[in-house]
């Protein structure tokens, strides 16, 4: 096949890894679909992808997913999908659609997978934007979506749909059955048996292979367009990394349309040969994933969290003797499950506490959360609490940190076995190259990187530029071991009065992993020193004092109490001693610190509906506050119009106690440490 | 023996033909001056009226019309002193709850009538339990044909249990589920038979919002899919006039009203019935 693309395009790097990777030689196989054809010669009859059915979990082998593309690329063909045009794909995780993905990338076409929960308008702009004609969707819900925007998306002249439910009756022109298509597909096929070999011949590693709309917070979405080269690569080094094969199992069951869960169920098992498994419902996610057992899994911190909720609430209904196992055990894990589980020096006597508790606890444990096959484990999209990362970990599941981003193929950073930390992303992947800006963005130059923002040369220019350099608009730095390490987003980042770095956001997620604080705002801008206004978690202090006897009537009350005050800044010094430890930002350290008289609240206007804080606003809002906080007052009279939900409004008048927290030295954290 | 249609009805069985769903046929189910007494107490007095083949009609009425009674005395649980029901051209007046369902009448309850401590997946299962041929020795002993049927009806339940999506409550006993759920447990089990008629018996009282926009959802897919005419007894009268064909409207017994939505909205007895008449 076609090499010369390979040798145009960083050969070096892309092909190295490939071929070093795999068992298979993988030279010249510089698509997706070259590699299904490859996976379906040399493992046919390995399962390729599952789909939970009728209560049974339905097997596609290799070759019966190549079988399917073939006829479903012959199929769009006959429909007039050309090389260049974009296919939109709309559903959740389900095996025809990414059949649909590996079809219009057979033949030139460029699949564009859009978010299934996203109303209807949303999805007009991109499918105005990139000109859609075809698309691939999942049931009436989606065809229903697509047919209201039908008037303003007029390109829109193709309509599939997997699930024929409930559409017996629509007349629409533009629709057709999946199965439909599929004949339309095997007839063509039949005419002309080498038309789509053709095809795949003559795509190469730079053509485009898949658009992915960026959520687009800020202004219009933008699509970000990435090559077959790109994918594959990324999706190789990581797996030669983690030492991936065919062997492996996923559970697919984050929306497709996000780049991680392409990566993970579609890029890697297409490079690797490994199986993925789509679950029956959303609900059923739980139970799919105990009976499939995947060996590698990725989930956002929210739904790690939401586990380890279940998990608690179905221990404190345990009995006694259950409850005291769990705690002890978990007391075990908690000391040495992390070390054991990166092969440090750990006693004997703790080894067969730890080897005891594997049997009686945290086994079953694992195999109640589907992870007792886990190999590897990423987390990635937000903060991870160093409590809720650990505690993985100290059950022998190894859960590990990685960065990146949509415009980079996902993989930049990731934490190599071993070198786990929980406030970090671990070193570069190889192949990858990072340097920062001194204003502290990163930059990252990277074979995975994006070619362009489709049709917006503008932005493109602004993220790219000219040495191929992706501005991430993230700032950090590298802890002593070489590390990634992620505080905040560029325009967010400030500096102390004597220009040390000042992130409000790394410390206001530190203190927020604390149960008992729900929010807090932190200043320091342009300022010697930094404080802090702190909103208390209502329902965790509440217990808190409930156990201490302490009553109270609300919560103006409860965070005026001088107890409370104690237990936070207890909750900040702990904070304040991590932050001694990093030498780049131990001057962030909070010296002083209020707890506000009332929550803060979107309807407000101090949160934005995300449940972001809006940190300027709150600042002015509560002028007089921070003032007080930089005079060195000990008290401080405030006044505050509040909304209720009904629209009324009513003032809160508190006196609140300014407290300062005990600071360390960073000299003097580094002897404790 | 069909009435000629009255001009609104005509209008909604055009509407009808337009969203697709099967056009209504003739008669199925007929009730002809059906009295019904428990000692001095008279549940029905002199009800007629009749259900065409693919329609959905309602049955409605204040507290004690009777509406329950009246499904009980369709699906053979009552028998009526006087009058006969006429179900697919053959009538009778005395018929056992099971030769109904052998008939093809099925019905959910509105006090649910599920097992309890079994899954959703054998409560559904035994909807089936009349379509099963091979006997308790074979089915005990695992036997071939018996483990072929088994699978047969494991099919055509999964099925169900896709339609109505509940497939991840499938091996959770039905005690645990919330009330709204139940119900659609309800509904699969009445489905598993595959009947002609579908008798429901309040299928949204003790539903939210959401739990009822889900279960209309739901009753028109059946009718869609499946074809299967239904008669159901609703207290909501949004639920009522948006998914019925027509409305049969009883009052202590008689029946005060019969006609589309619109017509029974307009009806005046009706209006004094649910905003109270002296009498």
């Amino acid at each position: 096949m076609d090499r010369s693309r390979w040798s145009g395009a960083d050969p070096s790097r892309g092909q190295n890894v490939l071929e070093a990777s795999m068992a298979d030689d993988l030279t010249g196989l510089d698509t997706f679909p070259k590699l299904l054809m490859h996976h379906a010669r040399v493992r046919g009859d390995l399962p390729a992808i599952r789909e939970k059915d009728l209560g049974i979990w339905q097997t596609w082998s290799w070759k019966r997913f190549a079988d399917e593309v073939r006829a479903l690329a012959c199929g769009l063909a006959a429909q007039g999908f050309k090389r260049d045009d974009h296919l939109a794909i709309v559903g959740d995780n389900r095996p025809r659609l990414y059949a649909a993905v590996c079809a219009a990338q057979a033949l030139g076409g460029v699949p564009v997978p859009l978010y299934q929960d996203a109303v209807a308008a949303e999805m007009a702009f991109p499918i105005q934007n990139a000109t859609i004609t075809h698309a691939v969707v999942e049931d009436q819900e989606q065809v229903d979506k697509l047919l209201e925007i039908l008037p303003q998306c007029p390109t829109l002249t193709h309509i599939y749909y997997d699930d024929p439910r409930g559409l017996r009756h629509y007349g629409q022109p533009q629709l057709m059955a999946y199965d439909r298509l599929l004949e339309i597909g095997q007839e063509s096929y039949r005419r002309d048996p080498a038309y789509l070999e053709t095809e795949v011949a003559k795509g190469g590693g730079e053509d485009a292979a898949a658009m992915f709309f960026t959520s687009g917070t800020t202004g219009v979405p933008k699509g970000v367009v990435l090559t077959h080269h790109a994918l594959i690569d990324r999706a190789a080094a990581a797996a030669k990394m983690e030492g991936l094969g065919d062997r492996d199992v996923v559970l697919a069951y984050l929306p497709p349309a996000w780049i991680g869960q392409n990566i993970f169920s579609y890029a890697q098992p297409f490079v690797t040969g490994y199986c993925i498994c789509c679950p029956e419902s959303a609900e059923t996610v739980m139970t799919d994933m105990r009976e499939i057992g995947p060996t590698y899994y990725f989930a956002p911190p929210r739904v790690l969290e939401a586990l380890l909720t279940q998990v608690s609430i179905r221990m404190e209904d345990a009995g006694r003797f259950k409850r005291w196992l769990y705690k002890h055990f978990m007391e075990v894990a908690r000391r040495v499950g992390g070390a054991i589980l990166d092969g440090k020096p750990v006693g004997i006597a703790d080894r067969l506490r730890y080897a005891l508790g594997d049997m009686l606890v945290f086994g079953p444990l694992r195999n109640v959360l589907g992870m007792s096959r886990v190999r590897v484990a990423y987390t990635a999209g937000e903060a991870i609490g160093p409590d809720l990362f650990k505690f993985y970990r100290s059950i022998g599941i190894n859960l590990k940190q990685l960065y990146g981003s949509t415009e980079t193929s996902v993989f930049v950073c990731i934490q190599p076995n071993g070198q786990v930390k929980a406030d970090t992303v671990g070193p570069a992947v190889p192949g990858v190259e990072l340097k920062f800006t001194p204003q502290r963005e990163l930059l990252i130059r990277s074979p995975g990187l994006f070619r362009e923002y489709y049709k917006n040369p503008q932005a493109t220019a602004e993220a790219k530029d000219a040495e191929g350099w992706f501005h991430t608009g993230d700032a950090g730095y590298f802890d002593p071991e070489g590390h990634l390490k992620i505080i905040d987003r560029v325009k967010d980042v400030g500096s102390l009065a004597d220009g040390t770095l000042f992130a409000p956001k790394y410390l206001e997620n530190k203190l927020k992993f604390f149960p008992y604080i729900k929010e807090a705002v932190t200043f320091g801008d342009q300022r010697d020193r930094v404080c802090a206004f702190i909103n208390i978690d209502m329902e965790a202090v509440g217990n808190w004092a409930e156990k201490r006897n302490l009553p109270y009537s609300g919560y103006t009350d409860l965070a005026s109490r001088a107890e409370t005050c104690d237990l936070v800044g207890e909750c900040i010094e702990k904070v304040n001693a991590d932050l001694a430890a990093e030498p780049e930002i131990a001057n962030s350290q909070i010296h002083r610190f209020l707890i506000l008289h009332k929550e803060l609240d979107a309807d407000d206007g101090e949160l934005t509906r995300t449940r972001k804080v809006r940190r300027g606003f709150i600042a002015e809002r509560y002028q007089a506050l921070v003032d007080a906080l930089y005079a060195g007052q000990d008290k401080v009279h405030v006044e505050a119009q509040v909304k209720y939900e009904d629209g009324r409004t009513a003032t809160i008048s508190a006196d609140l106690a300014i407290r300062d927290a005990k600071t360390y030295s960073p000299a003097a954290a580094k002897r404790a440490a | 023996m069909s009435t000629p249609l009255s001009a609104q009805a005509q209008l909604a069985q055009e509407a009808r033909a337009k969203s697709g769903r099967p056009p209504i046929g003739d008669n199925i189910l007929e009730v002809e001056r059906v009295s019904l007494a428990f000692g001095g107490v008279r549940a029905l007095t002199d009800v007629s009226f009749n259900v065409r083949e693919h329609e959905i009609r309602a049955i409605i009425g204040p507290n004690g019309a009777g509406k329950s009674s009246m499904l009980n005395v369709v699906n053979g649980v009552y028998h009526p002193q006087q009058g006969t029901i006429r179900f697919r051209g053959r009538s009778y007046s005395d018929m056992h709850p099971r030769e109904a369902a052998e008939r093809g009448i099925a019905r959910t309850f509105q006090s649910l009538a599920l097992f309890k401590g079994m899954s959703v997946l054998d409560n559904i299962m035994s909807g089936r339990n009349l379509k099963m041929h091979s006997n308790m020795l074979m089915q005990a002993l695992r036997l071939g044909p018996a483990l072929r049927e088994e699978t047969a009806h494991r099919e055509v339940v999964e099925r169900i249990i896709d339609f109505l999506e509940i497939q991840a409550w499938r091996k959770t006993p039905v005690g645990r589920l919330p009330y709204g759920l139940q119900k659609r447990v309800d509904l699969a089990r009445a489905l598993a038979m595959e009947p002609t008629v579908l008798l429901l018996d309040e299928p949204m009282a003790g539903m939210n919002m959401e739990e009822k926009q889900d279960m209309c959802r739901f009753i028109l897919d059946v009718n869609d899919q499946f074809g299967t005419t239904i008669v159901l007894i609703e207290h909501d009268m949004g639920v009522v006039m948006d998914i019925s064909d027509r409305v049969v409207v009883l009052d202590y017994g008689r029946k005060i009203g019969d006609g589309t939505p619109d017509e029974v909205r307009a009806n005046q007895s009706v209006i004094d019935a649910y905003l109270g008449v002296s009498h």
